[in-house]
């Protein structure tokens, strides 16, 4: 058990080094820590409530802008909400959803990829086919449409986006269970008598892992994006609840007079996409080509 | 003869492949389900403690042949009896103590370890499954183990990318042995070695199947090495034993057309040699539609009418020398 721990460590320990090495890893790395950061402690770091403020202080331009004022770094909105709070606030939502939609997808994707993959016949057919018939809707078109069914809120927008992107995870898993399937180590296994469920976990499953890490890190970006479309459509969490979308939503009237009130969240959504898909890619470049243990 | 003087006999053995083409195709194409005869019933007996080597052409079904009667693969039709009971209805613990008792070693020593498992991940599978649950014995065990496979107990926590072909083959082996077999499959363990090394693993083969009275079951396509570590010999043709006879006899009277072809086709140095070689012409037929009576046929250069219309039966011309040939009936 120690031995196990420490082998993770020196994994872990080794993976980290190679992040520092890959230049946009890391930069990506450093961006999304701070977010986290950001969305943990923001009762703590945001200077006002975010859904809090006086209209007479409304449409208060950025800082460094004439008219300014160093009391609100990144402006106020139509009804004088401070805009920093808000983005800081907002990350949550973001980040959320991103993990939780994704950490499902894949839990589900990996649990049925690899059934479908490892024992193929009438299952793989039936998955197969329905997650075909996943593929053939546009994912924005059919989360509005599973919104607009279930309408909006925190768990129902989680729901919308799982419903298809499992989908992905699905596919990924079955290929590569279906080309380790055929190795002679999984037969040697089997030689040696282990069960269908050992060979599949304890086999096959460490060998594709790390291609589904980096799909789960990539996919992130996009479930944020999603959300952030959705509730710019203002079907995405409960209205009050700040969030992204919502707020460039917001300030969309306002473009031409007030132009920091949309550009800022959409900033900071551009920039935490920027970073995860940095991040992931970089992880892709160091973990496809094998993870050199030593 | 007698089940104590075999460890194995397989009876009528036959494992069909399906091939399925799925509905579209089937549609479109006309093109419907096809069977690939990978091995077509074939009897086989291995005594206890030979080597006895299996060859033939690639696709002809040795590996197929070797994996079924390990039941890797379901056998479709036949019997295999090991040490004289049917295996066909073993599960659980029973199936638990075939597996114990029987093992494999593969061709690809790049695919045959896992590569995310460090030598002691690989190695304590097979001896939990046989039960060495103290942590310490299992260490000890496997320091043995590697000792006897030629490895330094240090190699234990190295992964499979750390060692070279030949080292390897020889991990393959220890997680082999661990089982404590009396039977081993070994599915052209060297063919994907350089030749030193090769040497060195045949060597290792010989001297772990005198100190722990080893059966093998030697697959190969490399005939002065099946020559080298077998006993007897088969020989398989489009998923058929065409001839089997002790080592010497067959390397110096083959009898059936196809094992002389074979033979002649080992490179010589010696020019009379070369001059008198005879060159199969064609190609071995597909084993989806192999072709009516003996399988040899279309390529036969002794053919008669007899061979196209029925298949030969096996004959012993010569004690333990059998052929299935219709010039021999």
């Amino acid at each position: 058990m120690l031995m196990r721990v420490r082998t993770v460590a020196r994994n872990l320990c080794g993976l980290l080094y190679l992040i520092c090495r890959h230049p946009s890893a890391l930069i990506g790395l450093v961006i999304l820590v701070a977010y986290v950061v950001m969305a943990l402690f923001a009762p703590v770091l945001a200077p006002y409530p975010p859904n809090t403020g006086s209209v007479r202080q409304s449409f208060l331009p950025p800082a460094w802008q004439e008219g300014g004022s160093p009391a609100h770094l990144l402006g106020t909105d139509h009804v004088g909400r401070d805009i920093l709070s808000r983005i800081i606030y907002g990350a949550r939502v973001s980040l959320w959803v991103g993990v939780l939609s994704v950490a499902i997808s894949m839990v589900v994707g990996l649990v049925l990829g690899a059934i479908s993959g490892y024992y193929r016949g009438i299952i793989d057919d039936v998955l197969s086919r329905f997650a075909e018939l996943l593929m053939a809707f546009p994912f924005l078109l059919f989360a509005i449409g599973v919104m607009a069914i279930l309408g909006p809120g925190f768990f129902n927008l989680i729901a919308a986006l799982t419903f298809k992107s499992w989908v992905e995870f699905f596919r990924l898993v079955r290929g590569e269970t279906i080309s380790e399937k055929t190795k002679e180590y999984v037969e040697a296994a089997r030689a040696q008598g282990q069960s269908n469920f050992r060979i599949v976990t304890g086999e096959i499953l460490p060998n594709i892992i790390h291609s589904v890490v980096v799909l789960a890190t990539l996919r992130v970006g996009y479930m944020i994006i999603t959300e952030a479309s959705l509730s710019f459509l203002g079907i995405g969490v409960q209205p009050g609840v700040p969030a992204w979308g919502s707020m460039v939503d917001d300030g969309r009237d306002y473009v031409r007079t007030a132009w920091w009130v949309s550009t800022m969240p959409g900033l900071a959504l551009l920039l935490l996409v920027l970073a995860i898909n940095l991040f992931g890619e970089g992880l892709r470049d160091i973990l496809d080509p094998r993870l050199k243990v030593d | 003869m007698k089940c104590d003087d075999y460890i194995l006999r397989v009876e009528g053995l036959k494992k069909h492949f399906v091939l399925r083409r799925s509905l579209l195709t089937k549609i479109l194409t006309r093109e419907r389900d096809c069977t690939v005869r990978a091995v077509d019933g074939v009897d086989l007996v291995i005594r206890r403690g030979e080597t006895l080597g299996l060859v033939g052409e690639s696709g002809c079904g040795k590996s197929t042949l070797g994996r079924t009667i390990l039941k890797l693969y379901e056998p479709t039709e036949g019997k295999i009896l090991f040490r004289g009971e049917d295996i066909a209805g073993w599960r659980g613990k029973q199936m638990d103590l075939f597996r114990r008792s029987a093992q494999i070693i593969f061709q690809n020593p790049y695919a045959s370890l896992n590569p995310r498992k460090t030598v002691r991940d690989i190695l304590s599978v097979p001896l939990l499954k046989r039960g060495v649950k103290d942590p310490k014995e299992r260490e000890e065990e496997m320091v043995t183990l590697l000792e006897k496979v030629g490895l330094k107990p240090w190699h234990i926590d190295s992964y499979p990318h750390q060692f070279s072909g030949g080292q390897r083959q020889r991990i393959g082996f220890a997680r082999a042995l661990a089982m404590k077999p009396e039977f081993i499959v070994c599915d052209e363990p060297v063919s994907s070695l350089d030749v030193s090394v090769q040497a060195q693993i045949l060597n290792l083969l010989s001297d772990l199947q005198q100190e722990m009275s080893l059966t093998y079951l030697f697959i190969a396509h490399d005939l002065s090495v099946v020559y080298h570590v077998s006993d007897r010999v088969a020989v398989m043709y489009l998923g058929r034993i065409v001839e089997t006879a002790p080592t010497e006899a067959l390397f110096e009277d083959p009898k059936h057309p196809y094992t002389r072809a074979l033979l002649s086709a080992i490179p010589s140095v010696d020019r009379e040699t070369r001059r008198k070689r005879q060159i199969l012409e064609g190609v071995v037929p597909s084993s989806i539609d192999p072709p009516s009576g003996c399988p040899f046929h279309t390529r036969c250069p002794q053919a008669f009418t007899e061979c196209r219309l029925c298949a030969p039966r096996s004959v012993e011309v010569d004690s333990g020398h059998h052929v299935a040939c219709h010039l021999y009936v």
